[in-house]
């Protein structure tokens, strides 16, 4: 196996990881002469950061009434009062100079008259901060990292790798093996620090806005190295999904003034949160969808029987709509054939965020249950510090790997000037051990045994329906039960490609490994969780329970599924109160 | 409906038909990933975002470069649909082609904001100042997503490799047009060639078929313009001071756009 050393080593390249390489490349600048190898399944640049629509959170205006308070408080409110408060008051502070340094490699914010940089209302925000370029903020901020990092010579770029495995030693990064999609072979990318910045895993649900990327590798590869997975059972629906396949309709839509309607043509926000309406956070927004969807004032989308209620923007103006919301208008254009200048548009909550991920401290670093994992951090959707808690508002996302992409890069910068540390020895026989897991394993078996792609459609289906927007006992535990059921079935997996060139059939039976393994994290953690916080919301446990669960759950890796553990919460700035808008 | 693909492993292509169900508002991208997963798991493309926004994939349908996901069956208004990797590019593998000349080309023309101070980009105490009709002249060639489309699309890539392409020239363009940008004399030597911009002979191709209304075509010839310009007058540039722009020349996106060429007409109609 080709063999390859790299002073860092970043497994993704989406806002996070370009961040971080970024970080490290700028402020190394030649003069410990780091090299950092990034790396992605895809080309660098098409990673689903580009889908992030509507804004980045920072306080840019303390003169007109916002502060790092408000901001944190807001996020804090908005987390359900498991975000950790000394992360989010770290984090609200360096958003802000995240925000105009990226202007000034070229991202295209929207504009006040006198030039400086506009901002607009988001979902559980008590002011205005969400920046934002066009509908397409993500994208935008993609296009103006991966540009920049484009300037720097000491890194070097390895598209379309599929990384298998993180490979440790003890409680020390090694580093991480790979498939080269290109010609089959895998190689070794040994470093002295280590970065996992591969986003999240909502391939696992039927409706989602998410990429098809977004297959969860780097928990994958976390969790199987025997790191801990906090807080999984925390996933954000979207409120806004285009029917049919949950497409991303942007909060700033409602941001910008559009109102949702039920069946009866009311604006049924108001009997759920009255005084914040269709601008209540995210998870209040989605019970509140599928409440009426449940009691029958939904609608049923003729062609696939899908229920949903209305998005109506057909009172803005073709203007604004053109300068605010091109994209949505394109979308509803290309996918629908509505122009919402004249017509609402049919949507439902669709799975778009995972709060939880890999146990990482304030600094980004991996941690085990033991302590610190030497050399690895994490960054991003993947990891979870914890800024989120139980619900990420909106404009939370984009911000939170910039922010931890400045932090990591300088963390590890700091590490490696000040302890010099050495390229780690590679463990006795663990790529040899990965090469015969896959080639042997997987590629070479010759069985007739289960189609990968029927197993992630019924765990598709699984998850859709028994671990969605409202949970109960009964419903979860069924989930698990099913899930199980695919595990066993995916031991006796079969691939019909049996090629080395871009085989798509062995990437997609990784994928699903992993995906397999975080949907029964997701399902148990739910069912043991016997509360209602955030984004977790039980039918028969419907209150917040801060005595017995204002807690991280930790789930690490057993012989038989995953042992769960758990972890109190930092509240250094304010105690959980009740959680209204 | 019928699907035939121009299969490809390396050494040899050959064309398969697929027959395939197909829906109301179903894409070319929902049929290939249907074919993949009921019919033939060997079937190689790339797919991403499924919104129009990563770039991955882009194909060749019935004779035109386009984004898989956003090619809409009820639109196409065949009974078979062609598809193909797409032009000018290796194919590695069916319908996944080698993008690192692209990605090479794009690298070339220095995308990114240069300064004459660059400890500018380094710290940000505030932002620099844009206005909004000033964004305005650059932003629609920020919408590119690089999917590669142009280049498939474009006669004069076809005949000139060494032709740097409508893609990284639009690019140029992108940031020499940005107000913050003051790096045109950096970009010159790379623009101002045979295989430069003077290479393109404005088909249109490029802006024909780009899914995301960059119009590269016009980006070209804005740039050519701007290398008169500085040549021979010491007149307003487009970069700073923006002011100055802003009072003497439309804004960029106001103008007419370059009427659509009939593509049908264009390349590779043959099988």
């Amino acid at each position: 196996m080709e063999q390859l050393d790299y002073d860092v080593v970043i497994v993704g390249s989406g806002l996070a990881g370009l961040r971080t390489a970024i970080e490290v490349l700028r402020v190394d600048s030649g003069k410990f002469g780091i090299r950092v190898a990034l790396i992605s399944k895809l080309y660098l640049m098409r990673s689903h950061s580009v889908s992030a629509e509507g804004g980045t959170s920072a306080v840019l205006y303390p003169e007109e009434g916002d502060s790092f308070e408000l901001y944190a408080w807001d996020t804090i409110k908005g987390s359900d009062f498991l975000a950790d408060q000394d992360a989010v008051w770290k984090f609200v502070h360096l958003a802000t100079q995240e925000t105009r340094l990226i202007e000034r490699w070229g991202v295209p914010w929207n504009r006040r008259e006198d030039g400086r940089i506009e901002q607009r209302w988001f979902g559980g925000l008590s002011f205005p901060r969400a920046t934002y370029a066009q509908d397409k903020t993500g994208f935008f901020e993609m296009r103006a990292l991966y540009d920049t990092l484009l300037k720097y010579d000491a890194w070097d770029r390895f598209d379309e790798h599929f990384v298998t495995s993180l490979v440790l030693d003890g409680n020390k990064f090694v580093g991480f093996n790979a498939i080269d999609l290109k010609t089959g072979n895998m190689r070794f990318f040994r470093g002295k620090a280590g970065v996992i910045a591969t986003g999240g895993n909502g391939q696992m649900y039927r409706i989602t806005s998410t990429a098809s990327s977004s297959t969860g590798d780097g928990y994958g590869i976390a969790y199987n190295a025997g790191i801990p997975l906090k807080d999984m059972e925390f996933v954000q629906f979207h409120p806004t999904g285009l029917v049919p396949k949950g497409l991303l309709i942007t909060e700033a839509a409602r941001g910008e003034g559009a109102y949702l309607k039920n069946a009866d043509g009311e604006r049924f926000m108001k009997k759920y949160a009255p005084s914040k309406m269709e601008l209540a956070p995210r998870d209040i927004v989605s019970r509140s969808i599928m409440t009426e969807i449940r009691e029958g004032r939904g609608i049923k989308d003729e062609a696939t029987g899908i229920q949903h209620v209305w998005l109506d923007m057909t009172h803005l103006g073709k203007e604004r709509i053109e300068q605010k919301l091109p994209l949505i208008r394109e979308m509803g254009l290309k996918y629908l054939g509505i122009d919402i200048v004249n017509d609402p548009m049919p949507v439902r909550p669709t799975t778009h965020y995972e709060m939880g991920g890999i146990h990482t401290d304030i600094d980004g670093k991996v941690q085990s249950l033991e302590g610190p994992i030497k050399g690895l951090w994490a960054a991003g959707e993947t990891a979870c510090v914890s800024i989120q808690g139980s619900n990420r508002l909106g404009s939370n996302g984009t911000n939170e790997c910039l922010v931890y992409g400045h932090i990591v890069g300088n963390d590890i910068y700091n590490y490696i000037s000040n302890e010099k540390p050495s390229l780690p020895s590679i463990p006795a026989g663990k790529l040899e051990s990965e090469q015969e897991r896959i080639f042997s394993g997987l590629l070479g078996k010759e069985s007739n045994g289960e189609d990968v792609y029927q197993i992630k459609d019924e765990l598709k289906d699984t998850m859709e329906k028994y671990v969605h927007v409202y949970r109960t006992e009964e419903e979860l535990k069924t989930a698990v039960k099913i899930v199980r059921e695919l595990k066993e079935r995916y031991k006796n997996i079969r691939l019909t490609d049996r090629g080395l060139k871009f085989n798509y059939n062995l990437q997609h039976a990784l994928e699903l490994g992993f995906l397999l393994d975080q949907a029964e994290i997701i399902s148990l953690g739910a069912l043991m969780r016997t509360e209602s916080r955030g984004a977790h919301a039980r039918l028969d446990y419907p209150n917040r329970d801060d005595e017995h669960w204002l807690k991280h759950t930790l789930a690490v890796k057993g012989a038989e599924g995953p042992s769960f553990s758990y972890l109190p919460v930092r509240i250094t700035m304010w105690k959980p109160v009740a959680r209204v808008y | 409906m019928k699907v035939r693909v121009l299969r490809n492993d390396g050494s040899k292509q050959w064309w398969q038909e697929f027959s395939v169900e197909s829906s109301k508002r179903a894409t070319v991208l929902d049929l290939l990933l249907n074919i993949r997963e009921t019919q033939d798991h060997t079937l190689a493309f790339r797919h991403s975002c499924q919104m129009g926004s990563c770039g991955s994939c882009g194909i060749v349908i019935n004779g035109k470069p386009s984004l898989a996901c956003q090619t809409r069956i009820s639109e196409l208004k065949s009974e078979t649909i062609r598809i193909e990797p797409l032009y000018s590019y290796p194919v590695i593998k069916d319908l996944v082609v080698d993008l690192n000349d692209f990605v090479n080309k794009h690298r070339s023309v220095k995308p990114y904001i240069i300064r004459k101070n660059p400890q500018e980009l380094e710290e940000a105490p505030m932002e620099f100042r844009v206005t909004s009709a000033e964004n305005m002249s650059f932003i629609q060639y920020d919408y590119c997503i690089m999917c590669g489309l142009c280049v498939a699309a474009c006669p004069t890539v076809a005949l000139d490799p060494q032709f740097i392409g409508p893609q990284a020239l639009a690019q140029a363009y992108r940031y020499i047009a940005d107000p913050r940008d003051e790096g045109f004399k950096e970009r010159k030597a790379e623009l101002d060639t045979s295989h430069g911009v003077w290479r393109c002979h404005f088909a249109g191709a490029c802006s024909y078929v780009c899914p995301k209304g960059v119009d590269p075509a016009q980006a070209i010839q804005l740039l050519k313009r701007e290398i008169y310009k500085r040549m021979f007058v010491r007149g307003p540039k487009v970069g700073a001071p923006v002011s100055v722009l802003a009072k003497q020349e439309k804004p960029i996106s106001n103008q007419p756009k370059a009427p659509p060429l009939d593509f049908k007409s264009g390349v590779n109609q043959n099988e």
